[in-house]
C-alpha cells in the first residue's frame, strides 16, 4: 500500500487524466466487442490478441522507418482482412452453436495468436516512439504525453465515424437489422453470412486502430492480450449492448480505476485488480438480479 | 456387459499397479497422466454433468499447491526465510518431518480449496452461461496475479517445494512413491465420483444441466447442490495441486500454480475430447490427450502451444461430442439404448 496519492493530491489529477485518455481506447475495443456480441452472439476471447496484433503492425512500420502514427490507417485495413479470414476459417462454424463453443474456440485462437506473435516479433516488451513530445499542466506538476492526447482524439474520431457509418450506410443498416432479428433479415434478402463476415472484420479493424494507438502510448508484448479482452467484456456488461455513451463512460471509468489502483496498490497488482474487479462486478450484478429472481443470461 | 466392465476395470488396475515397473522410464509421465485424469474428471463435474462451463477450477489447483508446500515448510521452518533463500536449500527436512509435513500438507490442500469453494460458491455459481465462464476465467487469472504479489510465498519468483529427504531411497524410489500417491488419488476420485453419480447427487446435477429453473421448481435446492459439486471438485483438484507442486519441486504463480494456459485449458479440452457428461469420457480423453501430448510435443519443438491452439479449435469445432459421444452414436446398444431398426431407417437427416 502506498498512500502517496493522498498526500500529493495533484497526482490524482494526473491519474484521472491518464486513466480517462486510456479509457477511450478501452471503450473503442469494447465497442467492437459489443458489435460482434450483439450481431453474432459471440464472445471473442481473442479480442485482446487482435489489439496486440494491430499494435505490432504499427510497430513493424516504426521499425521500417515509417512514423507509427500512420499505423492508424494501415493497421485497420490489414486487420479487417485478418478478421474476415478468421471468420471464414473458424467463426462461421461457431456462430449458431452453444456460446461456450465460441468462447473455447476463440480461446484457442487467442493461444495460437499469442504464440505466433511470440515467434514473429519476439518476447520483448516493445514500444513505438512517436516523438510527439509532452504537454505540461499545472505548473509542470502534471505531465501528459502528446501521444496519449493524440490517441484519444483519434479514438474518438473513429468511434464517431463508426457510429455514423452504422446509422447511414447500407451495410450498417444491414448489420443492425441482422442484430435485431437474423432470420427476418434473411427473409428480407440480407446476406447474413456477408453481414457477419463484415461485422467481424469491422471489429478486427477497430482492434487494429486501438492496437496502433496502444503501440505509441503504451507497450506491446505478445502475452498481454487477455486483459484487453477482459476489460472490454467488463465495459460491455456494465454499459449494456448498444449503449454508446455508456460504453465511453465506463471505459473512462475503468481507465481511471486502473490508474488509481496503480498508484495505491502498486504496478504488480494492476492486472490482478482488473480481473478482480471483473469478478466483483459480475457477482454484484448477480446479487442485484437475484432479488428479482432473475439472473444474467 | 457387467463382465466386460469387470475385465476393463481389472485391466486398468493391473496396468496402473504394474506400470512403474514395466515402463520405469515413463514413471513421471504416467504420474502426470493420472493427475490429468483427476483434473478432467473433476472438471466434468461442472462442465459435463452440471452444465456449468468453468475456466476457474485451476484456482483450487493453485491454492492446493501453495497450501501444501507452505504447510510442509511452515510446520518446521520459518516460511519467510525459506522463500527468501530461494533455491539454496539452507533447511533440510528429516524423513519423519518430510512425511509428516507431506501428509498434513495434502490434507490441508484438500480442505482449504473446499472452504474457498464453499465461500465463493454462492456468489459465483449464481451466474449462468457465458457470464459464469468469463467470471471463472477472471477468477483463475486474478488469483495468479495476486499470488504473484504476495511476498511470503515468493511473489513472482515463486518458491521451492521441500526436496526429498536424504536417507530413504534414491530418486527412483521418490518417483515410485509419488506415482502411487497420484494413482491412489486418481482411483479415489474416480470411485467417489462413480459412487456419487449413481446417487441423488448425480441426478440433481444432470437436472441442473438440463433445466435449472424446472429443477428448482420441483423443489430441489439447486444452489446447495451446485456448491456441493464445486466443493467435491475443489477437494480433489486441491490434492492434485499439492502433489504436482511436490513432483515439479518448484512453484511459480502464473506458469505452474494458476496455469490457466496449460492445466486450466487441458482439463477442459480433455473432458471435451473424451466426451463430457460421461464418467469414462474424461478418463479416456485425458489418457489420449496425454499420450498425444507427450508423443508429439517433441516434434513440435517450440511450437507446442501453436499446436495446442490449433488442437483446441479443431476439437471444439469438429469433435464437440468427444470420443464417448462418437462411440455412443456408433454402438448405441452398448450404452443401453434400445434401437428400433425400423425407426432408425425412417429417420430423415434434417439440414
Amino acid at each position: 500500500m502506498d498512500l502517496l496519492i493522498f498526500q500529493v493530491p495533484i497526482l490524482m489529477v494526473q491519474a484521472s487524466l491518464d486513466g480517462a485518455l486510456l479509457g477511450i481506447l478501452f471503450a473503442l475495443i469494447a465497442y467492437g466487442m459489443a458489435l460482434q456480441w450483439g450481431v453474432m452472439n459471440i464472445i471473442n476471447i481473442a479480442q485482446g490478441e487482435m489489439v496486440i496484433l494491430g499494435g505490432y503492425i504499427a510497430y513493424t512500420m516504426y521499425v521500417m522507418g515509417i512514423h507509427p502514427a500512420y499505423g492508424v490507417i494501415v493497421s485497420p485495413i490489414i486487420m479487417y482482412f485478418i478478421g474476415w479470414l478468421l471468420y471464414k476459417l473458424v467463426i462461421n462454424r461457431v456462430v449458431d452453436r452453444d456460446l461456450f463453443i465460441s468462447i473455447l474456440a476463440t480461446f484457442g485462437i487467442s493461444i495460437l495468436t499469442q504464440q505466433l506473435m511470440n515467434f514473429i516479433f519476439g518476447a520483448d516488451v516493445v514500444v513505438a516512439q512517436s516523438n510527439f513530445g509532452t504537454t505540461l499542466l499545472f505548473d509542470d506538476m502534471v505531465t501528459l504525453p502528446n501521444a496519449k492526447i493524440f490517441s484519444a482524439l483519434i479514438g474518438i474520431i473513429f468511434a464517431i465515424g463508426l457510429v455514423l457509418y452504422m446509422k447511414k450506410s447500407k451495410l450498417g443498416r444491414a448489420i443492425r437489422a441482422t442484430s435485431q432479428n437474423a432470420r427476418a433479415a434473411k427473409i428480407l434478402g440480407i446476406d447474413t453470412e456477408r453481414v457477419y463476415a463484415a461485422t467481424f472484420g469491422i471489429n478486427a479493424a477497430l482492434c487494429g486502430v486501438a492496437g496502433a494507438l496502444i503501440s505509441i502510448t503504451f507497450t506491446l508484448h505478445p502475452y498481454v492480450g487477455l486483459p484487453y479482452t477482459v476489460r472490454s467484456f467488463m465495459i460491455v456488461i456494465i454499459a449494456g449492448l448498444g449503449n454508446l455513451p455508456g460504453v465511453a463512460l465506463s471505459g473512462m471509468g475503468l481507465g481511471v480505476f486502473e490508474e488509481f489502483s496503480d498508484y495505491i496498490l502498486g504496478t504488480e497488482f494492476r492486472i490482478g485488480s482488473v480481473f478482480t474487479l471483473l469478478v466483483l462486478i459480475l457477482v454484484y450484478r448477480r446479487f442485484r438480479l437475484s432479488r428479482k429472481r432473475e439472473y444474467l443470461e | 456387459m457387467k463382465r466386460n466392465n469387470l475385465i476393463l476395470y481389472g485391466a486398468l488396475l493391473v496396468f496402473g499397479l504394474l506400470a512403474p515397473f514395466l515402463f520405469p522410464a515413463f514413471k513421471l509421465q504416467i504420474s502426470f497422466m493420472w493427475i490429468l485424469v483427476i483434473l478432467a474428471l473433476t472438471w466434468d463435474v461442472q462442465g459435463g454433468q452440471m452444465g456449468y462451463n468453468t475456466f476457474g477450477n485451476i484456482l483450487f489447483f493453485g491454492i492446493g499447491m501453495y497450501i501444501c508446500a507452505s504447510t510442509q515448510i511452515g510446520l518446521f521452518f520459518p516460511l519467510e526465510e525459506w522463500t527468501a533463500s530461494g533455491g539454496e536449500k539452507t533447511f533440510l527436512h528429516t524423513p519423519s518431518q518430510y512425511f509428516l509435513g507431506l501428509s498434513a500438507g495434502l490434507v490441508l490442500a484438500g480442505i482449504v480449496p473446499v472452504v474457498v469453494a464453499a465461500l465463493i460458491g454462492y456468489g459465483i455459481l449464481g451466474l449462468r452461461g457465458h457470464y459464469f465462464a468469463i467470471c471463472t476465467l477472471g477468477l483463475g487469472i486474478a488469483a495468479g496475479e495476486l499470488a504473484g504479489g504476495i511476498e511470503i510465498i515468493g511473489a513472482g519468483q515463486g518458491m521451492t517445494a521441500p526436496p526429498w529427504p536424504k536417507g530413504i531411497g534414491d530418486t527412483e524410489f521418490r518417483s515410485e512413491f509419488f506415482y502411487f500417491l497420484t494413482f491412489i488419488t486418481m482411483l479415489a476420485t474416480f470411485t467417489f465420483l462413480r459412487w456419487a453419480y449413481q446417487r441423488r447427487f448425480g441426478l440433481v446435477l444432470n437436472a441442473i444441466r438440463d433445466n435449472e429453473d424446472k429443477a428448482e421448481a420441483m423443489g430441489i435446492h439447486t444452489m446447495r447442490y451446485k456448491i456441493l459439486g464445486w466443493m467435491v471438485s475443489a477437494f480433489f483438484v486441491g490434492i492434485a495441486g499439492g502433489l504436482v507442486g511436490n513432483m515439479v519441486g518448484y512453484i511459480e504463480p502464473t506458469e505452474i500454480a494458476f496455469a490457466g494456459a496449460t492445466y486450466g485449458v487441458f482439463m477442459i479440452l480433455m473432458a471435451i475430447l473424451g466426451g463430457k457428461g460421461t464418467l469414462w469420457g474424461p478418463v479416456i480423453g485425458a489418457m489420449v490427450f496425454h499420450i498425444f501430448k507427450e508423443g508429439f510435443w517433441t516434434f513440435f519443438l517450440g511450437w507446442q502451444y501453436v499446436a495446442l491452439g490449433v488442437l483446441i479449435v479443431v476439437i471444439v469445432i469438429f469433435f464437440p461430442e468427444g470420443i464417448m459421444g462418437w462411440l455412443r452414436e456408433k454402438f448405441p446398444e452398448r450404452f443401453g439404448e434400445v434401437v428400433d431398426e425400423a425407426d432408425r431407417k425412417a429417420q430423415v437427416v434434417l439440414k
